[in-house]
């Protein structure tokens, strides 16, 4: 978590056609419902996508990330809203006329066709010259590193070699717009990271714009340029990794991305954006805030993991925001340390500590009496 | 877990084989009978084979069962490969139920009903009756076992890999055929080969749909062994028999290696 965290906070943030106002959006999704039955699938989603992003709509299965995808590509039609590519409405627009393709979940390759086949199969439809097709069915094997594979069937592959065909063949009409739907899903661990900066490198390098659907915030985070974080078919907020991670708007979004420690209270004060809340967890603690909140509103003071310091001793008296339990428990995992502290309200906070120092004898034990500490800008106060 | 083979099983297996196969056996057997009669063995002989050669009737009658079997089963591919996407493929649709029944009603249909059925329908349409009259009869019987093959094969497609097809700009209409319909050629092969033998050893519905000039050859078979049994019905039986055995047990290879080739992707992906 923290690694994508501190990925996204490398890079600088110089390219934002999101925040001009003069901007053309080249995707723009306006006011899309999806029904089935009563069941709304997609309710009244508006969403703005910019050319050259690589876009995540992340959330959990069934919040309408993936029918969003389907509508792109042109599989499902709105109930209604419109759907403009490039200033033109396509929602009526068959999968087959749309300059968009995808990247499905389980591949799709056909498995009657060689691997060389598979990815000329785009360019055929078009009636594209043999010998151009050749020479761009060349570059994308080349780009995805499938050369040795080509004349293979795909039941010949291996499932990230799989992963590959599926992608070279999407690349290879160059789409105005391509839409990758859990494109890592089927991979292990190490391949999949690895997968995530190729796939960067590829944007980046066609300058094409990509969609991709992903329940994996750790994905979503490491190569989105903005998230769109979803739930029961509406959007609940849209930002780039860092605004999602460090200034999340729900308790839902807080915890969605990241672990977070939530506590609950009142508010009793609020001057000059500096809110006093009264927790029954900890006391009176003070937290930054720029939106509206009036005092004696429910609210919840939200702090992550490695923001919160842990000592055995008291921390000074003019520390903003402390409260103290019992180490309930330890996970070691070598770079970092979670602790897990029982408060003497009951409520468990977790802490997050590096291991800046080879660990032989652990400074705090399991039972220790323990004090967290945060500063008043480390944590986000959410209403709801 | 694995049984040993024990005394028991050989004579149950035994007896079952010969009471299923004994009778086609004997007829095998008696068609290389050098003595005329039917029931006694005078020595091995291909005569009778040799004289099929010379039998103008037989050769006529196994010449009209071809071309009606080929024809017929061809029709009831195409028909039978149709109703089966319609039915894997719109789960919803007025009538479905009702549909699906009618498709495979004839499975279990009395022959003798179908019969009777579909020359009361050609007499009303005043059809003449003949190899036309036989052929259609024939498609009508054997599509629905084209459709089941077909179905079955359809229940466990990966519909995104069509779906990828138009995505990269291939239309529905051409999609079908470049993508869906070489994914289910075994299964469409095996079908026809089933409708093929099915059509090839019809007597009811043929005895019921014929007319003049379109004896077919079960129906010479068996109207020359009420006669009296030639040994040559023996031979040609054996051949009959032959030609159908083939037919099955290739679309059983079919099958098999389809469904190998299916499970070989399922584990890839």
């Amino acid at each position: 978590m923290s690694t994508a965290a501190s990925l996204t906070a490398a890079r600088k943030p110089a390219w934002t056609p999101w925040a001009d106002p003069a901007a053309r959006p080249y995707v723009r999704l306006q006011n899309i419902v999806k029904r089935y039955g009563a069941h709304a699938a997609i309710d009244e989603l508006s969403l703005d996508i910019f050319q050259g992003e690589f876009f995540a709509l992340l959330g959990p299965s069934g919040c309408g990330k993936s029918t969003l995808l389907r509508m792109l590509a042109g599989f499902t039609e709105p109930t209604s809203g419109r759907i403009l590519l490039d200033g033109e409405d396509v929602a009526a627009v068959p999968p087959y006329r749309r300059p968009v393709n995808m990247m499905f979940q389980s591949y799709a390759l056909f498995p009657h066709m060689t691997v060389e086949d598979n990815i000329a199969f785009g360019l055929k439809q078009d009636g594209v010259a043999r010998a151009e097709i050749r020479a761009r069915v060349d570059e994308v094997v080349q780009m995805v590193q499938l050369g040795p594979f080509v004349k293979r069937k795909p039941h010949q592959l291996s499932g990230g070699q799989c992963q590959r065909v599926a992608l070279a063949r999407s690349l290879v009409k160059r789409p105005k717009l391509l839409l990758l739907d859990e494109p890592l899903g089927a991979l292990d661990k190490k391949l999949r990271e690895q997968t995530q900066f190729e796939l960067m490198d590829i944007r980046a390098k066609l300058g094409m714009t990509f969609v991709i659907v992903t329940h994996d915030q750790a994905e979503a985070m490491t190569m989105a340029s903005r998230i769109a974080v979803m739930d029961h078919g509406r959007i609940v907020q849209v930002g780039t990794p860092a605004e999602l991670y460090e200034y999340p708007e729900t308790r839902y979004v807080a915890g969605f991305l990241g672990d977070v420690n939530l506590l609950e209270g009142r508010v009793v004060d609020n001057a000059d954006g500096l809110v006093a809340v009264e927790s029954p967890h900890g006391g009176r603690l003070a937290v930054r805030s720029h939106g509206e909140v009036l005092p004696g509103s429910q609210a919840w003071v939200a702090v992550r993991p490695e923001k919160l310091s842990l000592s055995t001793a008291s921390p000074a008296t003019d520390v903003a925001n402390s409260v103290s339990g019992r180490v309930w428990d330890i996970g070691y995992l070598g770079n970092l340390s979670v602790y897990h502290v029982r408060l003497d309200s009951g409520q468990t906070l977790v802490s997050v500590q590096t291991n800046q120092t080879r660990l032989i004898e652990r400074p705090i034990g399991w039972d220790d009496r323990v004090y967290l500490s945060w500063d008043p800008h480390a944590a986000v106060l959410l209403t709801h | 877990m694995l049984t040993r083979f024990n005394a028991f099983n050989a004579v149950s297996l035994a007896l079952g084989i010969a009471f299923l196969h004994l009778p086609i056996a004997l007829l095998v057997v008696f068609s290389f009978n050098e003595s005329k009669l039917v029931t006694v063995w005078g020595g091995f002989s291909l005569k009778w084979y040799g004289a099929l050669l010379h039998n103008e009737a037989l050769l006529g009658a196994a010449w009209v069962s071809l071309k009606v079997a080929v024809t017929s089963s061809t029709l009831a591919t195409v028909l039978g490969t149709l109703a089966g996407l319609a039915l894997a493929r719109y789960p919803r649709f007025a009538g479905r139920a009702l549909f699906a029944g009618m498709v495979s009603a004839p499975l279990v249909m009395p022959e003798v009903i179908t019969g009777l059925a579909l020359l009361l329908t050609f007499v009303g349409l005043s059809l003449d009756r003949g190899f036309t009259t036989i052929t259609l009869a024939h498609v009508t019987f054997t599509m629905c076992f084209v459709t089941m093959v077909v179905k079955a094969r359809l229940a466990g497609f990966d519909r995104s890999v069509e779906e990828a097809a138009m995505d990269l700009g291939c239309s529905p209409f051409k999609t079908f055929f470049v993508i869906t319909l070489p994914l289910i050629a075994p299964a469409v092969a095996s079908g026809w080969l089933l409708a093929f033998t099915l059509s090839l050893d019809d007597l009811v519905i043929s005895s019921f749909t014929t007319g003049p000039g379109a004896t077919t050859l079960p129906m010479l078979i068996y109207s020359q062994a009420r006669l009296g049994v030639n040994p040559q019905i023996n031979a040609v039986s054996t051949l009959l028999l032959g030609v159908i055995s083939a037919a099955v047990l290739l679309a059983t290879v079919l099958e098999t290696r389809a469904n190998r080739r299916r499970e070989r992707e399922t584990a890839a992906a």
